[in-house]
């Protein structure tokens, strides 16, 4: 670039960067006009941190992303305005007419579903794949109140999936990173922020004074703590989940009858009475999530969540026609790849001694808030792999050393073909970046099993590993375990040769690999 | 010899799904062959020992087998229903079931 188109580019940055910012001032004020209005109307002030403003950290950490929806919100709050005056003429104010009029013409939601929407209280647990188109629809469907919560900052990794964080906020907490879009997407919308993990003892507060509760959370443990205090204080629970290309969804404790009432909803207790084994369970960042499968089954959530809040109340006599919703309980599987993509399966009602829903119960408020119940130890966790002797092992410094350093006796030969590096991540990583040299021999094909026939004609990658008996073998993954498995492996097949052979593991794979020796290795 | 087929042998469709299809190379459905021991009928159990001991080449069972039965975190289905409707693994198999093994998912 020369130094001309330098210098005006730098010009027409800072030109757009004022004008943005003209923009971010003139909502801001807006925004506190709003929020003295509210004030003024004796509605509860919005919870939120004293030192943080969302505008304000958009004005000084980025970008806002879209002037033309600012603008829209700007011009939409001095209507509101305008219309304040005469508020009490009709149900709704004429803002939210126009807003959502497309919902509103429908008989499902019509003029007393979108008045059960603007009353209901929605918690959305997990400001994440799900939590985030979720949120979204919710908020744009004029749900009155939203909390948000979440423990985590936004990541880079997040940002494909996360549809309301941007990548001026990576840093973030996910909370406020949420808030900045929500509040922009409709301003009518009374956010509250639970900027933490949750927590068995702070589980009953935070739920408290909402109606519905959304699990957008991704581990076993939050999953178990999510429903069991739905059902200790009576909340339906909208719960979902995603992996690579799959997602699954349930309507949990819908109705939330009282314990023991066998005509209430099976809460995740009943569908899944023992938690799965911990090497069982596979993260995202693990096995990999495809943005739209996990957008898919927010957007769901939020739309069962609508259906459960605009259902009609039994007792009620409306006018309005609404189907009513599916009494028996169901999963719903999608699976991106499959065809058809949708399964609905029919659940178990209550199970009659749930140990969450039951007149049986262990699980009490009580237990719960004396932090007696301890999430994480029922769930299990993995420890870390460390099966194999210290010289069995070898520090990603060292065997740099090995590849990169000459060889002291024969001069200049760099010592890279006197050994084997076998690289046991599946294929699809191994083709993305892997070493010089090394061979691929995926994990998943080391571990299956040989059968009585096949273990005659040996396993191609064990026979050319056998062939070349004289070289040691080194051993890599991504993180540090499967490489410890595989090492153990081999020498179950004999491919040390009784311990002639140097066959061992590099400790912490190629993420240590990336931090202590190539800082250029990429990270995913 | 198809009619001779059926006398002695029940057909079912077998899916994986939620992952659990890795263990079964890749495959998310297959047609297994049941054999009939005399009047007896296959049941679940049956099927799922043999999906675990003759299908399955990961040598890692108990990520679908934990003390003799279906580890937690499956569901089985049995024709689209829990198979806690059907009897679960007592269920005794019919001719074009299809059994639907769905592993949990927990990422979000
Ligand atoms: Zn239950």
């Amino acid at each position: 670039m020369t130094t001309v188109s330098v210098v005006e580019s730098l010009r027409q940055q800072i030109a757009t960067c004022e004008t943005q910012l003209g923009y971010l001032r003139q909502q801001l004020a807006e925004a506190e006009h709003l929020q003295q209005q509210r004030r003024l109307r004796g509605e509860e002030s919005v919870r939120r941190t004293t030192d943080y403003d969302p505008l304000a950290h958009d004005m000084s950490y980025g970008l806002s992303d879209d002037f033309r929806s600012e603008i829209f919100a700007a011009l939409s709050h001095a209507e509101e305005e305008q219309q304040e005056q005469s508020v009490q003429r009709w149900p709704l104010d004429r803002t939210e007419y126009k807003r959502y009029g497309r919902q509103l013409i429908m008989p499902e939601i019509g003029l007393q579903g979108q008045l059960r929407l603007k009353n209901a209280s929605v918690l959305i647990v997990g400001v994440g794949g799900l939590g985030c188109p979720a949120a979204a629809y919710l908020v744009g469907a004029g749900v009155g109140t939203v909390g948000l919560v979440d423990g985590d900052v936004v990541e880079e990794s997040n940002l494909h999936r996360q549809i309301l964080h941007s990548t001026p906020r990576i840093g973030m907490t996910k909370v406020d990173s949420a808030r900045v879009a929500l509040n922009s997407l409709n301003p009518n919308v009374r956010l509250i922020s639970h900027p933490t993990r949750l927590s068995p003892e702070s589980a009953i507060a935070t739920f408290q004074p909402y109606d519905l509760v959304l699990d957008c959370t991704d581990t076993p443990a939050s999953r178990y703590l999510i429903s069991d205090t739905c059902v200790l204080l009576g909340k339906p629970l909208v719960s979902a989940s995603a992996l690579r290309t799959d997602g699954q969804l349930m309507v949990l404790n819908n109705p939330p009858r009282a314990k023991g009432d066998g005509s209430g909803g099976p809460c995740y207790r009943c569908v899944f009475p023992k938690p799965p084994p911990p090497e069982s369970v596979v993260s995202c960042g693990d096995g990999g999530i495809l943005g739209p499968v996990v957008g898919v089954m927010g957007v769901l959530q939020a739309l069962e969540a609508i259906k459960v809040i605009t259902a009609e109340q039994p007792g009620v006599n409306g006018n309005s026609v609404r189907p009513t919703p599916a009494d028996s309980p169901s999963l719903l599987i999608f699976s991106a790849y499959a065809n058809p993509m949708f399964r609905s399966i029919r659940l178990r009602a209550r199970k009659p001694k749930c140990a969450a829903c039951s007149t049986q119960a262990s699980v009490t408020p009580d237990a719960l808030n004396s932090g007696s119940l301890d999430y994480v130890q029922f769930c299990g966790s993995i420890n870390p792999v460390n099966t194999l002797s210290a010289n069995e092992r070898i520090s990603v410094d060292n065997y740099a050393k090995i590849r990169m350093e000459v060889n002291p006796f024969t001069g200049m030969e760099p010592s890279r073909d006197s050994h084997i590096l076998v690289d046991v991540r599946e294929k699809v990583q191994f083709d993305l970046c892997s070493l010089d040299g090394s061979i691929n021999i995926p994990f998943s094909t080391v571990s299956s099993v040989l059968t009585k026939e096949a273990s005659e004609v040996e396993s191609k990658w064990a026979s050319e590993l056998r062939s070349h008996s004289d070289k040691p073998i080194f051993v890599l993954c991504r993180l540090g375990n499967d490489s410890q498995l595989t090492v153990k492996r081999m020498k179950e097949l004999g491919l040390d040769n009784g311990g002639q052979r140097w066959i061992g593991d590099i400790k912490g794979g190629l993420r240590a690999w990336r931090e202590n020796v190539d800082n250029d290795f990429p990270e995913y | 010899m198809s009619e001779e087929k059926r006398k002695d042998a029940v057909q079912v469709t077998v899916e994986f799904s939620g992952g659990l299809e890795m263990l079964f190379e890749h495959q998310r459905k297959l047609q297994i062959s049941m054999a009939k021991k005399g009047e007896e009928v296959p049941n679940v159990a049956e099927l799922v020992s043999h999906l675990c001991n003759d299908v399955m080449k990961d040598s890692r069972k108990d990520l679908f087998v934990l003390d003799g039965t279906v580890r937690p975190g499956i569901l089985v289905l049995i024709n689209d229903a829990d198979w806690e409707l059907e009897g679960e693994d007592q269920y005794e198999l019919q001719e074009g079931d299809n059994i639907l093994f769905v592993s949990t998912l927990h990422g979000g």
